[in-house]
């Protein structure tokens, strides 16, 4: 059942993979985006509490969300490169966890832009924003924990193992808010039965969670070209490449 | 369109240092990663691609000795 998906072991497929792909992900991001920051900065209406402070919300909420789906896919990627000892899963794990990482620190930042004109502070050490924190710091062990070694098959297993134990950090986050008394406000739109958000500003929300999803898709298949190539350097395929190109 | 004129939507009714700081920061942070990944790709490249000129130079150089 899954045999289709064993030559995508060979670096050489892999890399044409990223290849294929890497233009989809991209106009998605490029319309989306557009699309997404235009609507939720200019056309969605101003909040009736929080006026037009809440239109942080449209690069915040993508960003935390695509902080804690980056950790998820780094840890599947982990648990792959462990378990069945791929090397391009490996190098999976190493190309997201700096995008993961800049996602992180903006809903970092976004946060405290938000949260100085609504509470009154740049930051608290409130659950959430501490959670979230400690994520970041996560993405950097991992990829301190890569860089430190010089034998890169130690490398990718200790940064894979890392990345896996950091897991237990994600339902910590999710349910912050609900477990512990905090500042933070509640989810906005993980109810999609009883919306806690109007459909005017529901929508260009999730166009913005669709670009930036696919922003960080866009730029992982780039890095994991780049682990790709940088790991296989010496092959003739990358010779190939070169002459072709 | 929510507001009236382009200043007004500057002011975001006075939230504006908040909003643009956050999607001036956001902007940058996206765009920062994107030049490095793009920059690191015609890196490697450009130092395969020197490897492959001086490995050929060798062999080149070699054969003339040869004859």
């Amino acid at each position: 059942m899954w045999k289709w998906l064993h030559p995508y072991a060979k670096a050489d497929r892999a890399y044409q993979l990223c290849n294929t792909l890497l233009p989809y992900f991209a106009v998605i991001t490029v319309v989306c985006m557009v699309v997404g920051w235009v609507w939720g900065l200019a056309y969605a209406p101003a909040d009736y509490q929080q006026k037009d402070s809440y239109r942080i919300i449209f690069i915040h909420v993508p960003s935390a969300i695509l902080s804690m789906g980056a950790y998820s896919s780094m840890a599947i990627a982990a648990i792959v490169a462990l378990v069945w000892q791929l090397r391009n899963a490996e190098l999976a794990v190493i190309a997201i966890a700096p995008v993961g990482a800049c996602a992180t620190a903006i809903a970092l930042i976004t946060g405290a832009a938000w949260g100085k004109p609504m509470w009154g502070a740049w930051w608290v050490w409130d659950a959430r924003l501490t959670s979230e924190l400690i994520l970041l710091f996560l993405y950097l062990g991992v990829l301190s924990l890569y860089h430190a070694f010089e034998d890169k098959k130690a490398a990718g297993r200790a940064a894979s193992i890392l990345a896996i134990v950091g897991v237990i950090n994600l339902p910590i986050i999710h349910f912050s808010v609900e477990w512990w008394n905090t500042l933070h406000q509640g989810a906005s739109i993980t109810k999609f039965n009883t919306e806690a958000i109007d459909p005017s500003m529901f929508w260009p929300l999730m166009v913005n969670i669709v670009a930036f999803a696919a922003f960080v898709g866009t730029v992982t298949l780039i890095r994991l070209k780049n682990e790709i190539l940088q790991r296989e350097k010496h092959r003739p395929w990358v010779r190939q490449l070169i002459k072709r190109g | 369109m929510q507001f009236d004129s382009f200043s007004d939507f500057i002011a975001m009714g006075g939230y504006g240092f908040y909003v643009w700081l956050s999607f001036g920061t956001c902007a940058l942070i996206l765009l920062g990663i994107l030049l490095s990944s793009l920059n690191d790709t015609k890196r490697i490249l450009a130092s395969v691609k020197q490897q492959a000129d001086r490995e050929q130079r060798i062999k080149q150089a070699k054969q003339e000795q040869k004859s």
